[in-house]
């Protein structure tokens, strides 16, 4: 590992999705729009093919909500875990490390159909002893919530 | 605070966490909260983070990882009072 590589390194909105390794057809992140110490935020299209809806619900597609809140945590936990990793360790420390989901608290109130665009915004709480929590949320285009609640990653080794 | 007190208190907030009901109801300073309890380690940062704010005390990360049995945390905390 070189000194290069462990210096502290403050990652672009561009950098930090470029970095982040969930990949089609299991990411739920289009664009990072914001990127900070202490916030994120991003957007993302629900894809009208996507698989999943051919099950959830046959004539009758709804975005799964384990589908949202896992785009809540790619953006409010991986995302903002690599942008923090890389302030930390620098760039040996994204490649080497990975923000995994461990715990959530999240409140469903609207539904998300085909093709609906979604925004998602996350705020830290904390980030210590190599726990990243979050306070998340999932808003429509006109601002209408559709889910909120705090979701945490925990730093391990890829 | 005695450190019966500060046992009682340890034991309300480790509790949510908690996934052994049996060993919990019989536990004591010698407990295990990851073996025993079967806490979630990634829930450790919780606990600590807790016991700040309950007994309003600044824990270290290097003094966390010290925190393996129940005693562990009450030792801690009652060093961290008497500061």
């Amino acid at each position: 590992m070189s000194n290069e590589n462990t210096q502290s390194v403050r990652l672009n909105r561009h950098e930090v999705l470029a970095l982040l390794p969930q990949q089609e057809p299991f990411r739920f992140v289009d664009e990072i729009t914001e990127v900070d110490e202490s916030h994120i935020a991003a957007h993302y299209r629900f894809k009208p093919e996507a698989d999943f809806y051919n099950g959830h619900f046959p004539g009758n597609p709804i975005t799964p909500g384990v589908i949202l809140l896992e785009s809540l945590a790619q953006v409010g936990v991986v995302s903002l875990g690599i942008y923090l990793f890389a302030l930390e360790e620098g760039l040996a420390g994204v490649e080497s490390k990975l923000a995994l989901f461990v715990d959530a608290d999240v409140e469903f109130s609207g539904l998300v159909s085909p093709g609906d665009k979604v925004f998602i915004s996350a705020e830290k709480v904390f980030f210590r002893r190599n726990k990243l929590r979050t306070k998340a949320m999932m808003a429509t285009e006109d601002g209408k919530i559709i889910c909120s609640g705090t979701i945490s990653g925990f730093r391990v080794d890829r | 605070m005695s450190r019966e007190d500060v046992f009682q208190k340890v034991m309300e907030i480790i509790k949510p966490f908690v996934k052994n009901e049996d060993v919990f109801q019989q536990a004591n300073e010698s407990t295990n909260i990851l073996q025993d309890l079967k806490v979630n380690s990634a829930r450790l940062v919780d606990i600590i983070l807790n016991f700040e704010d309950e007994f309003d005390v600044e824990v270290e990360d290097e003094d966390a990882d010290s925190v393996n049995t129940v005693g562990d945390a009450v030792s801690l905390i009652m060093e961290k009072l008497a500061a």
